[in-house]
């Protein structure tokens, strides 16, 4: 399959990248890690007449803590974060993520920033993201402007970025004490979209619940947060009783259609066992966790 | 209108003015006439088009040869140096890790980066290393078997210098 013609280009500052948006705010397209992209390109389904690569920009592939907040820029790659000793033991639920998003091929290139940035419900960060909090930065020569993932996901493949916009980094809260996260999906075969998946944050008080985050992958127009569930399990304890009411009421927030991978009812069944899955698996990293 | 890209393919500097459309499989195969590069699925699944970019094993259909600037690649007809198989074509060849030798070339351009870093990789981590490049013949039993083989004929080699280092080399 070969794309349209385009105009490649390859600025070596975000300067540059915004004068070429500024140049063609119709019709550019920041290129990342392209995973998801180039194969749009290659359907015909995305049509750029300017690629802007974020590649040769110095200073985007941030891996850190600072300020209270896990930095990750544009530009860092999923087998970046895949990799990292700081993802794997203080955001393990980021790091089940990465480790299924498509394959490990695609992982050498493809970025987090993008995960989000493209805006489909089938991508396993956004709902994962949702469930810790997380935040993106977005800049232009207008200014820096920080938004909540929630605000961002506008749509299936539409976000709050607008044209002369880069999304640069994203902010994630770092891990209070007692607190766990876990990401559970369920695919077809490796390197396929989820059937559905679920990302759930816990922190506890002793037994009880403080806080709960649950976000929803591929069974919606976006990835969604589960805010029945979430807000029925603050103040409860863990139980068998507790954790199938909260898969319940997280069934119920999903909004599935039926397509290949399977009808509505499979698709809620399969969120509401995920849910209860993600759940117990995000208490125990909280209760084993030493922090 | 078409922009210039120069790069590194298995050591040689290959320059050419290209559509920026242009993928960088077809790159490989039709412009450096490299034709060991094989195109599959053409849609990022089956992982038969797997080349090193700087050493990055990564599938070639999904990416522009015009992003390539400056990059060092290799494809599987860099694999053979002075007639001698890698450890890796040993390993296939040995342990019949191919039947139809379509997926081959990408199998073993996945795997010989793998070894890179794993020189002593478990039967889970392989079959996880080599889960971007499908196999339709094998059941990859015989793959993993290959990879286990390199790795193994890999070890020797960096243990055996040491004994023969010694030793002149005949005239």
């Amino acid at each position: 399959m070969i794309p349209d013609n385009f105009t490649y280009l390859a600025p070596t500052s975000l300067a540059g990248v915004w004068e070429a948006l500024n140049a063609h705010p119709d019709d550019a397209k920041i290129l990342a890690g392209g995973q998801s992209l180039i194969p749009l390109m290659k359907f015909r389904l995305a049509n750029p007449a300017y690629l802007v690569d974020l590649r040769h920009v110095p200073g985007l592939d941030t891996l850190e803590e600072r300020d209270g907040a896990l930095v990750i820029g544009a530009m860092a790659r999923e087998s970046d974060l895949e990799r990292s000793s700081l993802i794997q033991q203080r955001y393990p639920g980021i790091h089940d993520a990465t480790s299924v998003v498509a394959d490990p091929l695609v992982r050498n290139w493809a970025t987090v920033g993008g995960n989000l940035a493209h805006g489909d419900p089938a991508n396993d960060h956004p709902a994962m993201m949702l469930a810790l909090g997380a935040r993106v930065v977005a800049e232009s020569p207008r200014g820096r402007r920080e938004l909540a993932l929630g605000d961002f996901l506008v749509d299936t493949l539409e976000t709050a970025l607008q044209p002369d916009e880069t999304l640069i980094e994203i902010h994630v809260p770092q891990p209070v004490a007692h607190s766990g996260s876990a990401y559970v999906k369920f695919e077809r075969k490796v390197g396929d979209y989820a059937i559905a998946a679920v990302g759930a944050r816990l922190a506890f008080d002793g037994e009880t619940v403080r806080e709960a985050g649950i976000g929803l992958t591929n069974v919606g127009p976006k990835a969604l947060r589960a805010q029945q569930a979430e807000a029925f399990l603050v103040g409860k304890q863990l139980t068998d009783e507790t954790l199938r009411e909260a898969g319940r009421l997280a069934a119920a927030d999903a909004q599935p259609s039926a397509d290949l991978r399977g009808p509505v009812e499979y698709k809620r069944a399969l969120v509401r066992t995920l849910t209860m899955r993600a759940l117990r698996s995000a208490a125990e990293r909280a209760h084993s966790a030493t922090r | 209108m078409t922009q210039h890209v120069k790069l590194t393919l298995n050591g040689q500097t290959v320059e050419a003015d290209i559509e920026p459309r242009l993928l960088l499989v077809h790159f490989i195969r039709e412009v450096a006439n490299l034709t060991g590069t094989h195109i599959g699925c053409d849609t990022t699944s089956c992982g038969a088009c797997t080349v090193q970019i700087n050493g990055v094993p990564s599938k070639s259909c999904t990416l522009f040869a015009v992003q390539m600037d400056g990059a060092d690649i290799r494809t599987v007809e860099g694999l053979e140096q002075d007639g001698q198989l890698s450890p890796i074509q040993e390993g296939f060849f040995e342990e019949h890790g191919l039947q139809c030798g379509f997926c081959t070339p990408g199998m073993m351009m996945t795997a010989e980066a793998f070894l890179r870093d794993h020189p002593d990789p478990t039967e889970d981590e392989i079959r996880r290393a080599i889960s971007g490049n499908l196999c339709r013949c094998t059941g990859y039993v015989n793959i993993v078997k290959a990879v286990q083989y390199a790795a193994r004929r890999t070890r020797e080699a960096q243990a055996a210098p040491k004994e023969t280092a010694t030793v002149e080399a005949p005239r």
